[in-house]
């Protein structure tokens, strides 16, 4: 493969820049096809012969496919176990998909050069994400040596206290621990660390899930804010529906792996087509339209190591009909939405 | 409103709880007074450190060392209890005042069959009988809405998923019927499906039974669909209360007003969040007058020195300068 692809299926897939002028429409950055992640959860292979038991897949993600455009918020919704942090590692490189492939496209940066996307990630605990033995300077400088992005220790620090700024920080927190910021604080220093490597893409596995709404609200405003600037990508993984409906241009909701409805956020928000959909923005607690009578959506999220048979929904659908239980129905194409339901 | 009708079941005034530390006693809690009607749900909000789940602490009296209640009192149904002994404590604990935290997998015992636990704490507080515990134990499971009860009596937590372990919680915390719940964020573990049903269950149980539930959490949201009243916090005392929809609607705290501000809609995409600038103050570093004065964009000098007091009527603001009056009932 010789083309401007950076494929992460190739074990020693090693960026190859190849100046080609991208197509003015054409911005495309991550372009993820058919891509699967299944987990081998088997009990150890002798007692698995003893007790005669199959073997056990547990499907993570299953056939998922997006394309995510330069300087847009793409956000994956989900409840806990439906893959989503799952296809947020795969994005990053830390989990091989099984089949299907991730690829970025090599984008023109501001100051000239084209290559492949520098790919970072933020996480959700930033009381677990910071080294707490380390100085806030050299969490930041890290990056910055190591992929000697600055020629000497002078740079270093000038950059150091320039991200410091960037995120709303002083230049003078780079001697202090993490320990004597706070949660919100901290979250800042997990960003300044992610722009130190001068990244275009950003992954941000529930960035604010573990902070205060009014800490939140500045997270959220800032990340807007440098999305502006510097013209980050950002892959936006939540459960919080309000958050990612003020955060996101584009949006898949998943569910035991699956994309059930993706497209433009404005659309599924407003008209959302899948019953998940509909019954999640009516079950999510509303403070603008306190105790309305609502009706919760009865069942659980069933195991994705055994999921039903059909429509993986169709246990806790209310328009589930014989056919949802045979036949799964795929991913359709209406309108700017992709929708998996057979009554969409 | 509804607080001065009749005799509140639960009422605190004037609580303030100090940590003693090596740099000398921290205020955590400061002049805290609240009351909650028989049968009725009142929501604690506030951001960490807002004091809000050490309240409860108190309330049920599992408040630790080097914490202590340094003044004001707490009355359940006309009894005090902030002074009761230890023993006296234990016994109105489970009994009358129930609790459910938020982490149903620590809440449980991983080594004891739910059916049991439930009976044990049947039998430690109702005089019934070994077979009529499990009887009211089976039940209670029933009632919580867990699916073939009559088996899943005999299994263990970790066999259930952390829905139905909050709802097992939810059946050992009304176990002896007591008048008064607390809840300390009893969703936030679960996400936004099982949150819905937890509510419902939570305030159908009330209504039929007539339990009054404290319900502490961060989450405006679940506050906002669940409780009857609220009271917002912060920095260790409560700076508005009232009915859950003026207090949503008509915040007359500028710190309730930033709150609610700043909680991004599902229904309309704005370009930019309303957001309180700066923190929360630690606890050394309460500032004199009121504590929220340096964040707030109407402090005056005035603020900066005289502590706001709270009026203890139905929607009521410790502000100076309000941003609406609060409509008295």
């Amino acid at each position: 493969m010789r083309d401007n692809v950076t494929t992460l299926t190739q074990d020693q897939a090693m960026p190859q820049p190849v100046m080609i002028e991208t197509a003015p429409g054409d911005d495309i950055i991550l372009d993820v096809a058919a891509a699967c992640c299944r987990f081998d959860v088997s009990a150890p292979a002798l007692s698995r012969l003893f007790s005669h038991e199959p073997r056990r897949i547990l499907r993570a993600v299953e056939n998922v496919s997006f394309t995510v455009k330069r300087g847009t918020t793409f956000s994956i919704v989900g409840e806990s176990g439906c893959g989503k942090s799952t296809l947020a590692r795969m994005v990053v490189g830390l989990q091989r998909p099984t089949e299907g492939k991730l690829s970025f496209r090599d984008i023109r940066r501001a100051d000239g050069t084209i290559g492949p996307p520098r790919v970072q990630m933020i996480f959700q605990d930033p009381y677990a994400s910071l080294n707490p033995r380390w100085r806030v300077g050299d969490i930041i400088a890290e990056p910055i040596r190591e992929l000697k992005l600055r020629s000497d220790e002078a740079a270093v620090q000038q950059r150091v206290g320039d991200l410091l700024e960037t995120v709303g920080l002083s230049r003078t927190d780079a001697s202090r621990y993490p320990h004597a910021f706070s949660g919100g604080q901290r979250q800042r220093i997990s960003i300044a660390r992610a722009l130190a490597t001068e990244a275009d893409f950003l992954v941000c596995d529930e960035p604010t899930s573990a902070l205060d709404v009014s800490v939140q609200a500045q997270i959220l405003n800032l990340m807007v804010r440098l999305q502006k600037e510097f013209g980050l990508t950002y892959l936006f993984i939540s459960h919080n529906l309000s958050v990612v409906r003020h955060m996101s241009d584009d949006l898949a909701i998943m569910y035991l792996g699956r994309f059930v409805e993706a497209g433009p956020a404005e659309q599924v928000f407003t008209q959302p087509q899948h019953p998940y959909t509909r019954l999640l923005l009516d079950t999510i607690p509303d403070v603008e339209r306190p105790n309305r009578a609502r009706r919760p959506m009865s069942g659980e999220v069933p195991s994705p190591i055994n999921p039903p048979a059909g429509c993986t929904f169709n246990p806790r659908c209310a328009q589930a009909a014989d056919r949802c239980r045979v036949e799964r129905p795929e991913l359709r194409q209406l309108g700017d939405v992709r929708v998996s339901c057979h009554f969409a | 409103m509804t607080a001065s009708a009749a005799q509140p079941l639960l009422s605190v005034r004037d609580l303030r709880i100090v940590f003693d530390g090596r740099h000398g006693p921290l205020t955590a809690l400061d002049g805290v007074s609240f009351d909650i009607a028989p049968g009725e749900i009142l929501g604690m909000v506030g951001e960490s450190g807002a004091g809000k789940s050490l309240t409860g602490t108190a309330v049920i009296g599992l408040l630790e060392p080097p914490g202590r209640i340094a003044g004001g009192e707490i009355h359940l149904a006309g009894q005090r209890i902030d002074n009761l002994p230890a023993e006296q404590m234990r016994r109105l604990r489970g009994r009358r005042i129930g609790a459910i935290f938020q982490d149903p997998l620590t809440s449980l015992h991983p080594l004891l069959k739910v059916g049991d636990q439930l009976v044990e704490t049947i039998l430690t507080h109702l005089p019934v009988s070994r077979a009529e515990a499990r009887k009211r134990a089976l039940d209670l499971l029933k009632e919580v809405g867990i699916p073939a009860a009559e088996t899943r009596i005999d299994h263990f937590p970790h066999q259930f998923s952390g829905g139905m372990r909050q709802r097992v919680v939810i059946a050992l915390a009304l176990c002896a019927e007591p008048s008064l719940i607390i809840a300390d964020e009893p969703t936030t573990a679960l996400d936004v499906s099982i949150q819905a049903q937890i509510t419902t269950l939570l305030k159908r149980l009330c209504r039929e039974h007539g339990t009054a539930i404290m319900l502490v959490t961060h989450d405006m949201g679940v506050i906002a669909e669940t409780a009857d009243r609220v009271a917002v916090m912060y920095a260790g005392r409560i700076v508005e209360i009232g009915p859950v929809e003026e207090v949503t609607r008509r915040p007359s705290h500028p710190y309730t007003a930033g709150l609610m501000a700043s909680i991004p809609s599902v229904h309309v995409r704005h370009e930019h969040l309303n957001q309180i600038d700066g923190a929360m103050p630690r606890l050394n570093a309460i500032p004199p007058g009121c504590a929220f004065n340096p964040r707030c964009g109407r402090a005056e000098a005035f603020c900066r020195e005289n502590k706001p007091g709270l009026p203890l009527s139905g929607h009521a603001a410790a502000c100076h300068f309000p941003l609406k009056e609060a409509a008295h009932a």
